[in-house]
């Protein structure tokens, strides 16, 4: 197959523009999973935060009676 | 990137020898250069972590090499490209630059398969470190491969009496290699930030279970 010398440069330029925009799609697929994980255990923190006060709660309540 | 780009493509006069094609040359380049820095960088964190056994090196070490092939797999390709355009061929053994690249591009792959084929830890940082050490040897005799082997296939642009080029040719290359490694530059830290951040939510995730 013949190829330009027009198609050789503009597939070079082409290459590196498809590399960089294939990483920063990983990236951001990365950021994405990220986000879910610091939801997911701000999730679990308030949960815990929950239950510490609940368990408090009844034994302060003994305590004023 | 886009004045980069600009002038590389549009402002910059056409090569009276290689046509169109040497238009490769301000994106081939700076690509092969960052991915030496980047390489040069990834020893020299191996080199701090094993001086000062701060085990954060180990990651900015990994990063630094990991963008480093990228480059190189950039270079190769690139390259590959302008060699189809120049000298009718897409690879050439007879080119030692090529090859000693080629060489440097793989042994810094292997990186990889020694790091992940070991368990976490200081004694993977270690080996690692060492590995990426050794690796620092090729770059400059890879760099300066053309000119030991008096290898007359591959062009060189820059001697001692500076670059063969016009000013704006030169202009258009330095714009080109700042955009490069700024570009490398953002992408190492973004990456970096992405493994800290991974890496201090695995460790709340087992405090917090």
């Amino acid at each position: 197959m013949s190829w330009s010398q027009a198609e050789l440069v503009a597939a070079a330029y082409g290459a590196v523009f498809v590399f960089v925009l294939v990483y920063v799609a990983i990236i951001a697929a990365k950021l994405v999973r990220l986000q879910r994980e610091t939801a997911e255990l701000l999730e679990l923190a308030r949960d815990r935060g929950k239950a510490e006060l609940r368990d408090v709660a009844p034994v302060e309540a003994a305590g004023e009676a | 990137m886009g004045l980069a780009l600009a002038l590389a493509l549009i402002v910059a006069p056409e090569d009276a020898d290689q046509g169109i094609s040497q238009r490769i040359f301000y994106i081939h380049v700076p690509i092969a250069l960052t991915a030496y820095f980047c390489f040069g960088l990834g020893a020299w964190k191996a080199l701090l972590l094993l001086w000062r056994g701060d085990e954060r090196y180990d990651l900015e070490s990994y990063v630094a090499i990991h963008q480093g092939t990228i480059f190189g797999a950039l270079t190769l390709i690139t390259g590959s490209i302008w060699a189809r355009a120049s000298w009718d061929v897409w690879w050439t053994w007879s080119s030692n630059q090529l090859v000693l690249f080629l060489v440097l591009f793989l042994f810094y792959c292997a990186y990889f398969m020694l790091r992940f084929s070991l368990e976490e830890g200081p004694r993977r940082a270690r080996s690692s470190a060492v590995y990426a050490l050794f690796g620092v040897v090729l770059i400059p005799v890879s760099f300066l491969a053309i000119r030991l082997a008096e290898d007359f296939i591959h062009p060189t642009v820059f001697t001692r009496e500076g670059p063969q080029m016009t000013g704006t040719m030169f202009a258009t290359f330095c714009v080109s290699w700042a955009a490069v490694t700024l570009l490398a530059y953002v992408l190492y830290r973004v990456e970096l930030a992405g493994k800290r951040l991974d890496a201090d939510l695995r460790e709340l995730r087992e405090v917090l279970q």
